[in-house]
């Protein structure tokens, strides 16, 4: 009888290992262990033995049961195992096919160099203020010292409303602005629209620029020219060859234009006039109130639009007021 | 400025060449703006005089000439231009030079034969415009090569000076400034008087000696207008961008270009009697030169004879009394006229010219005199004549001043950040014609009469800083105090609004703060814009009261451009009439136009509609962190929005802003056949935000209980859930519609609407019958108030 379970067991462990599916593991598990299967059968037979072999069979049956439903329990796994590698084997995606789309989008490349300058100068101590684009004669032109009917101010051609108010030509008025009523050390930085009623490839009727304005009691012309490479180092992430030259604001004395010498692709380098600036005229500070002999500090304006093109190689002003998607999206 | 190399060059050694000039010029504030190379290539071209000119027997415009060059055979030359003519000197270009791009061939021109070719100032690249052969002067001489004969070479240079440089506007002053720069001495000639031939004057008034402190003038009688100007007289005033006129006047503005001060000449004989230099009235007439007869008032300066105004003082002379070629007698005029009484003059009249140039920023007011005496000099000479003494008018009293000003050594040394050494200082105010007196503290100078812009001790510290050269200065850090202003968290910096529309797909977009006036009328944007006095063009006439016109046109400038899908948005400012003062108020704004996503495969195809941009501005306006019903949509909108798709955006008891489609009709206005959405809010509303404090996070879970409502669809889902808000409470921490469903099962005009309540306390965990309630009172919130009724 024993050899006939052991053989009837190995049988039985051939077919679970050699079951290909959960059904046929199935059908072997009835056939060893269900109800009429051999095992069961076996035990059931265990009570028509001498009770002294009775246990030693049992223990027996019970061992060669276990075997069994182990072996099959390792089978199922082994078969689901594989069932989920093939059904994985299956489950794909084309990984090339498009990711869903929101489109982003980008900002206004004079916007994003505004953001550049404005950043630059903030991370030197200067704090961002604004003024009115709709200005009086006082604040954009004489308390910045053009007096009247000055020739300087043709330098300036100026859109009027009929109040005699006009578009500011410069964002100058915003110093007048920042140091009324304030105390030195002062540092700022002012970004806006100014307005010229000039149009060409090269002029647009409004553009965008930066003031800077700093005093307090130390700042020198020297400063203004560290301040000013510093700056330009900042944006464009590149040294270059600078140089002042002297010219003329009626609001600063000494006043300079900065020339960098820009290199072009050829390797040719030219002088691009980029900013004025200047030391604060005494006449200025006077008009807000601050004593120039305790006092001196210096002023400088940027165009931005210009700063924006040549750090993104626009060739033609006019493309920033275009408004063109094609252009637009190049700024990402 | 502009004048020729050469003519600096007699006038003041130059220790350099031209590259290193104009880059002195320019370094030393002069800014060189163009260098025109004259004379270059003029190799073969010889000054010729045509002795015969017949016309070519094939060709009526053509001419046969026999031109000497002062060897050999005349040449036989075959010419087109106009002007060939016996006794006429022109250049000639001999028989394998090479002007311009070509080499001179002996052709055959009509069968006829020509060695050589007889030369525009065009074709010998020093006179742009100029028609016809370029006519030499009489007195030059034949065979001569050209370049010779006009000092070449040469080069014209422009200066673009600034305004405070009045005193390089003449080549004296323009050489006392290079000899400045380059630490030599100008070599100005002496002007000597001329003796007076006759005893005749004419007698000047000045009733306006502040206006006029200083007036020169010389009647000069019996001169020859028509005599020939002559050739390097003519080629300096081309090369300082004037053409030859006739003599009389190209003497006049020879002795301008070469002092500096502006000239006049009057025919004497037109002159009704003694002179007055007064300050016009009101109404009166003068027929300029120019021959337009302008409206006078008090504001300007006249010359006037004995019987009205003969010449706009500082700017222009009359017509009447202006020397022609049949002038015999001049009256020549130098006068000195204050910048404040000529300044704005010329432009108002809608003129500039070289003299109202020169007066309205300041002429040397020494020099009157002296350009007489020039300029008589040189049309005695040129033109015959007698000349008789020269009269004066001054009135002493009111001639500008040159005040002492006080240079602090410490000032400087602070303004500049930069010490210079005190002989260097010294050097430098005396080269620039300063009277230098030194003091403990430093220096005290008087600057020359020439000089309008040293009144300050800055503007000495800036004549310091420039001859002694910006590069000079060191380069340093400022190392004052850092005194950061506080910096707000209670707005959402314009930089995140900008990035976060970035983010959801519009582009960022810059229009022109100005439109068309019809554009604001279209869209019915009737409060009066602020117009511009003097517009570039009707497009740019009037201040844009809202950015979404010129959003909207830029948005369909990229449609037709073949963009079937855009989003735009701007922030930037509007402009408004205000009581005291224009009010401009910072505004955000979005348009968007095409489909709801960029076509793709895995998201059906479906247009843009007005929970699309809705959603866009609340992501914006999530940005301020604002609570559930801070920002309020209510139906309706200004007349530009489609009635039934348009929200005014309430924050607070403030309307801030709308969102919504384009009205059908405006739509239609404007060509656009696709349905624009758009919303724009004031920038202040949209970003406002307060400073947040923390609160402890609730231990306690939170349950979730949906209901469903039928109600009429006239009733706003704001409104519904403010009211089961109002009605729970505290308890409800978030309420969403995830549902809405209208359809004939339901009746007619009745919706269905699905929400989750989200259910939390602080205090403990809230039980099954806590919920119920709170369900409870929701439902019959709506109940009483909407006549809502549970969904079963």
């Amino acid at each position: 009888m024993m050899d006939s379970l052991s053989s009837r067991i190995d049988a039985a462990l051939q077919a679970i290992a050699s079951a290909a599916t959960l059904e046929a593991l199935d059908a072997e598990r009835v056939a060893v262990v269900g109800k009429s299967g051999f095992v069961t059968e076996q035990l059931k037979q265990l009570g028509r033995l001498p009770a002294e072999e009775r246990k030693a069979a049992g223990e027996r049956i019970n061992v060669a049961k276990n075997t069994v439903l182990e072996a099959i329990a390792a089978r199922r796994n082994a078969l689901d195992e594989a069932a989920f590698e093939a059904r994985l084997a299956n489950d794909r995606v084309d990984v090339t096919l498009p990711g869903r789309r929101t489109e982003r989008a980008n900002l206004h490349p004079v916007t994003r160099a505004m953001e550049r300058i404005c950043e630059i100068f903030a991370r030197l101590g200067y704090d961002r203020v604004d003024g009115p684009e709709i200005e009086d004669d006082w604040h954009n032109f004489e308390a910045l010292n053009f007096a009247p009917d000055h020739p300087a101010r043709t330098m300036h051609d100026t859109f009027w409303f009929a109040d005699g108010r006009l578009l500011r030509t410069h964002t100058s008025p915003v110093q007048i602005r920042s140091m009324s009523g304030r105390t030195p050390p002062i540092r700022i930085i002012a970004p806006g629209k100014v307005y010229r009623s000039d149009s060409d490839q090269t002029h647009s009727p409004m553009f965008h620029q930066v003031e800077g304005l700093l005093i307090d009691e130390t700042s020198s012309f020297a400063d203004l020219k560290g301040t000013l490479a510093a700056f330009i180092r900042a944006f464009f992430e590149r040294d270059f060859e600078m140089r002042l030259r002297p010219s003329f604001f009626p609001f600063t004395e000494p006043s300079a234009e900065m020339d960098i010498g820009w290199s072009a692709e050829d390797g040719s380098t030219r002088w691009l006039e980029v900013l004025g600036c200047g030391m604060v005229h005494p006449n200025v500070l006077r008009n807000c109130g601050i004593d120039p002999e305790r006092y001196s500090g210096f002023a400088f304006g940027l165009g931005v639009d210009r700063f924006a093109m040549l750090r993104y190689g626009v060739e033609d002003l006019r493309a920033f007021f275009e408004n063109d998607l094609r252009f637009l999206r190049q700024f990402a | 400025m502009k004048f020729s190399e050469n003519w600096l060059r007699e006038l003041v050694d130059i220790p350099a060449g031209r590259d290193e000039l104009v880059e002195r010029l320019t370094m030393s504030g002069l800014e060189v703006e163009g260098v025109e190379v004259l004379g270059a290539a003029l190799d073969g071209v010889l000054v010729g005089e045509i002795i015969a000119a017949e016309k070519h027997p094939d060709a009526d415009k053509l001419r046969v000439c026999r031109v000497d060059i002062g060897r050999g055979e005349p040449l036989q030359i075959v010419c087109g231009a106009p002007n060939a003519r016996v006794g006429l000197k022109a250049p000639l270009a001999t028989v394998g030079t090479r002007v311009g791009e070509i080499t001179i061939k002996a052709a055959k021109l009509r069968g006829v034969a020509s060695n050589g070719m007889l030369c525009s100032g065009r074709e010998l690249g020093f006179d742009a415009d100029a028609d016809g052969l370029f006519e030499l002067a009489a007195d030059a001489v034949v065979g001569r090569p050209l370049a010779e004969a006009m000092g070449f070479p040469d080069a014209a240079i422009e200066l673009g000076l600034t305004p405070n440089r009045p005193d390089c506007l003449g080549m004296h002053g323009l050489a006392r400034e290079v000899a400045a720069e380059f630490g030599s001495r100008p070599k100005i000639p002496r002007i000597s008087e001329v003796a007076a031939a006759l005893a005749d004057t004419l007698a000047v008034e000045l009733a306006a000696p502040v206006d006029c402190p200083r007036y020169c003038g010389r009647l000069i009688r019996g001169l020859d207008a028509r005599a020939a100007t002559p050739q390097w007289l003519k080629d300096r005033l081309r090369r300082a961008g004037i053409r030859p006129i006739s003599v009389l006047v190209d003497i006049a503005n020879y002795v301008m270009i070469e002092t500096g001060q502006p000239m006049h000449a009057f025919d004497a004989q037109s002159l009704a009697g003694p002179l007055v230099v007064r300050r016009a009235s009101r109404g009166e007439a003068l027929k300029l030169l120019d021959e337009r007869t302008v409206a006078l008032d008090e504001e300007f300066l006249v010359i006037a004879d004995g019987r009205k105004a003969v010449a706009l003082a500082g700017i222009m002379g009359g017509h009447e009394t202006r020397v022609t070629d049949a002038t015999v007698d001049v009256f020549l005029e130098a006068a000195h006229f204050a910048p404040a009484c000529i300044s704005g003059r010329a432009r108002r009249l809608g003129l500039h010219t070289d003299a109202s140039h020169r007066f309205e920023r300041g002429v040397d007011a020494e020099l009157p005199r002296q350009a007489i005496e020039r300029a008589t000099a040189l049309l005695l000479g040129i033109a015959g004549g007698k000349a008789g003494p020269l009269t004066e008018a001054l009135a002493a009293e009111h001639l500008p001043k040159r005040v002492e000003v006080t240079l602090r050594r410490e000032r400087l040394r602070r303004i500049l950040g930069h010490e210079v050494a005190d002989a260097e200082v010294a050097r430098i105010l005396d080269s620039l014609g300063m009277q230098v007196a030194e003091s403990a503290q430093g220096w005290m100078a008087t600057p020359p009469s020439a000089r309008f812009d040293i009144a300050i001790e800055e503007d000495l510290i800036e004549e310091v800083a420039r001859i002694h050269g910006y590069s000079r200065i060191p380069v340093q850090a400022p190392r004052g105090e850092i005194t950061p202003a506080a910096l707000p968290e209670n707005r959402v910096a314009a930089h995140r609004i900008r990035e976060q529309l970035a983010s959801r797909g519009y582009s960022e977009a810059i229009c022109y703060a100005f439109v068309e006036a019809e554009l604001l009328r279209t869209w019915g944007l009737h409060d009066a814009p602020i117009a511009l006095a003097n517009p570039l063009s009707a497009e740019m006439a009037v201040m844009r009261t809202s950015l979404l016109p010129g959003l909207v046109a830029a948005l369909d400038g990229n449609r037709k451009r073949q963009q079937p899908r855009v989003r735009l948005f701007e922030v930037g400012r509007s402009y408004h009439a205000g009581e005291a003062a224009p009010i401009e108020v910072e505004r955000v704004a979005a348009v968007a136009l095409g489909d709801a996503s960029a076509e793709q495969w895995a998201e059906p195809r479906r247009k843009l509609d007005f929970f699309d941009i809705k959603g866009d501005l609340v992501s914006m306006l999530a940005l301020t962190g604002a609570d559930a019903g801070e920002f309020r949509f209510l139906p309706g909108g200004p007349g530009w929005l489609h009635p039934g798709r348009a929200a005014t955006v309430w924050r607070g008891d403030r309307a801030v802003g709308w969102v919504g489609q384009l009205d059908p009709r405006l739509q239609r206005a404007l060509d656009l056949d696709d349905d624009v959405y758009v919303f724009e809010l004031e920038l202040d509303g949209a970003s406002r935000r307060s400073v947040p404090s923390a609160e402890p996070v609730s231990r306690f879970p939170s349950l979730r209980r949906d209901i469903a409502v039928v109600l009429s669809d006239d009733i706003p889902y704001a409104d519904i859930a403010a009211a089961i808000r109002a009605a729970v409470g505290e308890r409800l921490v978030d309420l969403m519609l995830f549902d809405r469903y209208a359809g004939p099962n339901l009746g007619n005009g009745v919706r269905s609407l699905a929400m989750g309540l989200i259910l939390q306390d602080r205090s403990r965990t809230l039980t099954d019958q806590d919920a119920d309630q709170c369900v409870d009172l929701a439902v019959s919130a709506l109940a009483t108030g909407y006549n809502a009724k549970l969904r079963g």
